[in-house]
């Protein structure tokens, strides 16, 4: 698939202090990709880099398979995590002034503020002061001067904080239209459900280092580990358990439905498959529920990042 | 529209629409001037009080000195001997001459006394010394038999006209006039510059604090954010430049045109000359008023005006671009004051060199101070008016120049650093580490 950017062997330092280290990573056109990372890993000083706002020590990035040039700036939305806007100015009138530094004309900027205006129905703002508005409608127009110049790449750094659930969902609901309509995400967050439930791709970065990247999946598949939750109805469970025991790694937990009276959790071993372990619950009780454990983007971010400590 | 005629646009319309701005630039030169008029008022309410002075003349011989005058009239009290004398004035009058018995005229000078109930002031003693003084030497030539009418009319006043090689006249008026123009737009500078600078660095600060920043620099470099915001607040200071001058030329025409006679006679008040001068200028009223017209018309205004563009410009670029720096350097407006200090220094000293520049406008300090970049805004301004050769403009333009593009380049790199640190205060040895990043 085509990447939109590329970011190939970056390093940044600031003074002695490395914040990136040799950072490579490809951002498949039309993907949601999720830039993960503890505080101070470094994610930040790469989206600087991405938005030519500083530049990197060696390296270099390609945004459609070209190096970062000063015009690129219009094919980037970017919502930084230290985000705001000048208080004392009128909604309309910061929101049109932002469009043209990315480049838009008067005419364009106005007539597509228009239709974000109309879409989120805060028409009526448009002569408000940023100071009169909520934090959350701030947000909103936050957004709005983000994406309205139409980017190919756009980038997000925790872009729910703000938000109310209802809220929340619209943005959501907004991002992943964007992307049906061709654009390439980049979001960055620490909210591991919207990961999941957001990224078809993800990267981590640690301590200066991408410790982990690729397809969300794939990663999955990588971090699985042999581990199945199973329910069982039986006649004597302390029997079924202590035999069980004997033969697999398991661990009980709460029931959770009314029809079985044992839920277990089950490691097994490298060599062994879902069949071992069915065929064993099979003879000896009536499996109510069996499913395998995936890793949550949480395990696989606490486990990583455990990992390279 | 390019992106740094947006910024500058932006940060202009941003300064000129805030209501300080219009207050500051319309109301300031109303107020400058109805103080002015109110200290006239003051003064010319204060004089016109008339006084009532007495006088004990034992010796017989200065009585006839004492002539009533407009704003002062002369009570005899000889008769009632000087305790009684005193008892009165200290009741109704505003104070008392005493003169002591004397018959030797050499002596008659000696021993007199003025008493009151606060301290007189010296422009009321002055005028008592130089009557009594006139009455005297009157009386001692009339001793020598000779006339004292024909001592007057051979008496001559002496005014020199000076005049420069270039055929330039120029008076002691004129002098005048030129402290005050010269010290005025030095002052001037020195406020616009401070004005302006923090008016940038609280812009920097505001748009760090709303954490606006990271969302324009993802559109415009830092340089570009931060060259628009300074030249956007130079040009707001220009703007009020042009209409406090606008504003200076009106009034003064409609003060010559209405008030030509009174202003020449309070003008003439406010300076501190002696009473004698006071006569004659009122006497002279209108051809004085022509004068000073005459003095405004001869000073180099154009050039002041340009020069004062010029420097304006140069010392503002320099300052606001530090100030900048700073702005971009600390996390809020208390933070800024270990950096203020340095910077205002070298402001402070021009304008206390400036002062004692516009005294002796040629000497060595003046031309070191109006040449060094930090102070010459200031210094050579206030110099311009006496006539400075073309060289060291020249010069001081050429250094102010240099050193601003040095300046800038030096604030622009702290200012990329800085406005994307948040949280800690930096060091100084932080703020070189910033250098070279």
């Amino acid at each position: 698939m085509e990447n939109v950017l590329t970011v190939d062997g970056v390093c940044k330092n600031y003074g002695k202090f490395t914040a990136l280290n040799n950072v490579s990573l490809s951002v498949p056109k039309g993907s949601v990709f999720g830039l993960l990372g503890p505080n101070g890993a470094g994610k930040t000083s790469l989206i600087r880099i991405i938005n030519q706002i500083t530049l990197p020590d060696s390296g270099f990035v390609l945004l459609d398979g070209e190096p970062l040039q000063k015009h690129h700036i219009q094919n980037i939305g970017y919502l930084p995590e230290e985000r705001g806007l000048y208080k004392s100015m009128k909604v309309g009138e910061q929101a049109l002034y932002l469009a043209q530094l990315k480049g838009m004309s008067y005419a364009d900027a106005k007539k597509k503020l228009k239709y974000w205006f109309e879409k989120f129905g805060i028409s009526d703002w448009w002569n408000k002061k940023i100071q009169e508005l909520s934090k959350g409608m701030a947000q909103k127009v936050q957004f709005i001067v983000t994406v309205m110049h139409n980017p190919k790449l756009l980038i997000f750094d925790e872009p729910f904080s703000g938000f109310d659930p209802v809220n929340a969902n619209l943005i959501k609901d907004e991002i992943l239209q964007l992307r049906d309509e061709g654009a390439t995400i980049i979001f960055s967050t620490h909210r591991m459900e919207s990961v999941e439930e957001l990224c078809d791709y993800i990267a981590l970065i640690d301590k200066s280092n991408k410790i982990l990247d690729g397809k969300l999946i794939e990663i999955k598949q990588q971090f699985k580990t042999n581990r199945f939750e199973v329910g069982v109805s039986c006649a004597n469970e302390q029997a079924l358990l202590t035999e069980i025991k004997t033969n697999f790694i398991a661990e009980k937990v709460k029931p959770v439905a009314y029809n079985e009276n044992l839920r277990l959790l089950v490691n097994l071993k490298k060599e062994e498959t879902s069949k071992h372990l069915i065929k064993f619950l099979n003879n000896k009780a009536q499996i109510t529920h069996f499913t395998e454990v995936i890793p949550s983007v949480n395990d696989i971010f606490l486990k990583a990042v455990a990992n390279n400590e | 529209m390019s992106k740094l005629k947006l910024i500058i646009k932006r940060e202009f319309l941003a300064k000129v629409k805030n209501k300080s701005f219009i207050i500051l630039t319309i109301l300031s030169p109303m107020l400058m001037v109805g103080l002015m008029m109110l200290i006239i008022f003051l003064n010319d309410k204060n004089s016109e009080k008339i006084k009532t002075i007495a006088f004990v003349d034992e010796s017989t011989l200065l009585a006839s000195a004492f002539i009533d005058e407009e704003t002062t009239k002369y009570i005899d009290l000889t008769a009632l001997g000087l305790q009684e004398a005193k008892l009165k004035t200290a009741a109704f009058y505003n104070g008392l001459v005493y003169i002591p018995k004397n018959n030797n005229l050499q002596n008659l000078s000696k021993g007199i006394r003025y008493y009151s109930a606060d301290m007189p002031s010296i422009h009321v003693v002055d005028n008592i010394e130089s009557i009594l003084e006139k009455k005297i030497s009157d009386l001692k030539i009339a001793k020598l038999l000779v006339d004292v009418e024909k001592i007057k009319a051979a008496e001559t006043t002496v005014e020199i006209d000076a005049e420069n090689f270039s055929g330039v006249k120029s008076s002691k008026m004129g002098s005048i006039l030129r402290m005050i123009a010269g010290g005025g737009f030095g002052y001037l500078i020195f406020m616009f510059i401070i004005i302006y600078g923090t008016s940038v660095m609280r812009s920097v600060i505001e748009e760090k604090t709303s954490r606006i920043i990271e969302v324009i620099i993802s559109s415009v470099k830092p340089f570009q954010l931060m060259l628009g915001k300074i030249l956007g607040n130079a040009l707001a200071g220009i703007l009020q430049f042009v209409i406090w001058m606008i504003l200076a030329g009106l009034l003064l025409f409609i003060i010559t045109a209405v008030f030509s006679v009174d202003t020449a006679g309070s003008e003439s008040a406010i300076g501190q000359i002696n009473p004698e001068m006071i006569r004659q200028v009122n006497e002279s009223a209108t051809s004085n008023l022509q004068l000073i017209l005459q003095e405004i018309k001869n000073l180099p205004i154009l050039t002041m005006c340009f020069s004062f563009i010029f420097y304006f410009l140069g010392g503002y670029l320099i300052y606001s671009s530090i100030y900048a720096a700073i702005g971009a350097a600390v996390d809020s407006e208390t933070d800024t004051q270990q950096f203020m200090m340095p910077v205002l220094m070298p402001l402070v000293i021009a304008i206390y060199v400036g002062f004692s520049v516009i005294e002796n406008p040629h000497g060595p300090i003046a031309l070191g101070f109006s040449l060094f970049p930090l102070t010459s805004p200031i210094v050579m301004l206030m110099r311009i008016p006496f006539g400075v050769p073309w060289w060291q403009i020249a010069v001081s333009m050429f250094l102010l120049i240099i050193s601003f593009i040095g300046i800038v380049w030096f604030a622009a790199k702290i200012y990329r650093v800085g406005i994307l640190m948040y949280g800690k205060k930096p060091s100084y040895k932080e703020l070189y580490k910033w250098l070279k990043y």
